[in-house]
């Protein structure tokens, strides 16, 4: 590419809670040419619509806004000089770490990183990709996009509101709906079980009297140029409409909360090896994907339900970064990491073993599981177990693994067991 | 005795609590991971609070400002609570941390900013 490009140490896609701890850890660490893009006018990503509290405790043992969340990233970040561009798109980055920007304050840029950290986050899936037949009427959100009208432009979406799927994200917008004057009749959940937290279900439902309809969907979207209706109908294991189960709400407006999807556009053009099972990057255990110097971390990686979760993760990648560019590699012999019964999408898929760590095992379980065992083995050697109540898709398990007890390159395999 | 199931909202683990209760008087709590969860399983039973966030327009600002309960309000006072609020009127420039409502309905709780706007 040009030989113009700018030359940086490290080169950061994304401001939002990933990419704001992983250039703060690495700037920390002594590396002082980094430069931070942001698509978006401000630092701080989805944090900044997410105003409810929860945030924060296990990083700072109280309970803060999302904005106040970011505020303290973005602080450190300012407070230590670091260069965050927001406004700018990047457009393309390459295996060789080339990355293409354009920015309305600076036009067209090439940059040249000695290592790349993505941090571009997650998307939410939309309406066209769940296929509900019906009217293409207005008043059909995602989620995320009604929260975006809400708390940030101060818009209601509608007054009448469905909720189709119990994602955290329509968890809380049930809430907030709730909170600022609007009806929510139901929020309505394909599964047998919710695929949010559980604190979100009492907190955002059962204070309000919503109620949850598990093994339902939305059947038919009536309505002209509005929404005026939809049909709600039980399913069977199968996942298929009861007939004669059908309930009809008469609402304005329906959120979609069906899930989130990491956003690796940039990646797979970089040519990462994306994981069928978490739609991220397969990474290592310092979270450097297959593609030697580019890290990823956060959302774009695997789906959290904690952004304690995303800056600790994020930190690590950090500072593997800036080690990468010191040490020039992070060759060496490796270990894979599998996943077992019950068990979906364990990040990092392999460990590398050059020296004696712990490393957190993170995964959803395929389904619930009562008073059971997580549990990591290695051939017919068990290397630890994490006993629990319960075990869901909606809440991620870490498990850390002490290095030391892997003996030899055999694969480790990640499973969860009834007790 | 009677046992009552609680889902702990410190923090978004959401342990699940068993508190066993004979009349008024708590007997055992089990199932919580931090001592937060002990207290907040007592409160729950006995008399339960919730932080508020709410958005507010403000004067001269295009976006609204968001607010908290800058500590947990009684329960049943969260929809007198987002009435109370609805009635400021906020001017820009607001920072983060103000006070936009003191003392809300006698709670001794403060609602301030939550970002900064204007």
């Amino acid at each position: 590419m040009a030989a113009y490009g700018i030359d940086v140490d490290i080169l950061i896609v994304g401001a939002g809670p990933a990419g704001l701890a992983a250039a703060v850890a690495a700037k920390e660490t002594g590396i002082d040419n980094l430069v931070v893009l942001e698509r978006e006018d401000h630092p701080g990503g989805i944090l900044r619509q997410c105003i409810h509290n929860g945030f924060g405790l296990h990083r700072y043992n109280e309970e803060l806004t999302g904005p106040e969340y970011a505020q303290r990233d973005i602080d450190k970040a300012e407070a230590l000089g670091i260069d965050i561009r927001c406004g700018t798109t990047v457009l393309s980055v390459e295996a060789d770490h080339t990355v293409t920007a354009v920015s309305t304050a600076r036009g067209l840029e090439t940059y040249k990183a000695k290592a790349i950290i993505m941090a571009m986050g997650c998307r939410e899936r939309p309406r066209g990709a769940i296929g509900i037949p019906g009217a293409r009427s207005a008043g059909i959100y995602t989620a995320g996009t009604a929260q975006k009208f809400v708390n940030l432009e101060g818009f209601m979406p509608g007054k009448r509101i469905v909720i189709l799927g119990s994602g955290d994200i329509g968890l809380i917008m049930a809430r907030r709906m709730t909170l600022q004057g609007a009806k929510v009749l139901a929020c309505v959940e394909l599964m047998p079980y919710s695929s949010g937290l559980k604190r979100n279900i009492v907190q955002c439902l059962d204070d309000y009297g919503i109620p949850l309809y598990l093994s339902h969907t939305v059947t038919n979207i009536e309505g002209g140029d509005r929404l005026t209706g939809v049909t709600v109908a039980k399913v069977d294991e199968h996942r298929m409409p009861i007939p004669g189960s059908e309930i009809h709400f008469d609402c304005d407006t329906l959120l979609l909360s069906v899930g989130l999807i990491p956003e690796n556009e940039l990646s797979n053009q970089a040519g990462l090896e994306i994981s069928p099972f978490t739609s991220g990057p397969v990474v290592n255990d310092v979270f450097e994907s297959s593609v030697p110097g580019i890290f990823a971390c956060g959302n774009v990686l695997h789906v959290h339900d904690l952004v304690d979760y995303v800056s600790q993760e994020s930190t690590e990648a950090g500072k593997a970064a800036a080690e990468y560019i010191r040490r020039e590699s992070f060759n060496g012999k490796t270990v894979a990491v599998q996943d077992g019964n019950g068990v979906r999408g364990t990040v990092p898929q392999k460990i590398l073993l050059d020296e004696d760590k712990k490393v957190n095992l993170m995964f959803r379980p395929s389904g619930v599981f009562e008073k059971a065992q997580a549990i990591v083995t290695q051939g017919d050697t068990v290397l630890v177990k994490k006993r629990a109540q319960i075990f869901t898709p909606g809440e991620m398990v870490v498990i850390p693994l002490d290095t030391t007890k892997l003996a030899g390159e055999d694969p480790v395999k990640v499973s969860i067991e009834k007790v | 005795m009677e046992e009552k199931q609680i889902v702990c909202i410190n923090c978004p683990l959401g342990c699940r609590i068993t508190v066993t209760m004979d009349g008024n008087e708590i007997k055992k709590i089990e199932g919580n991971t931090c001592k937060r969860g002990e207290v907040y399983a007592r409160q729950e039973v006995l008399s339960p609070v919730r932080v508020i966030t709410a958005v507010l327009p403000v004067e001269g600002s295009p976006v609204p400002v968001s607010v908290k309960t800058a500590a947990p309000i009684p329960k049943n006072k969260i929809f007198e609570c987002m009435a109370e609020m609805g009635k400021t009127s906020l001017k820009a420039p607001i920072h983060m941390g103000d006070v936009i409502v003191p003392n809300i309905l006698g709670t001794g709780v403060n609602v301030v900013a939550t970002k900064s706007v204007g």
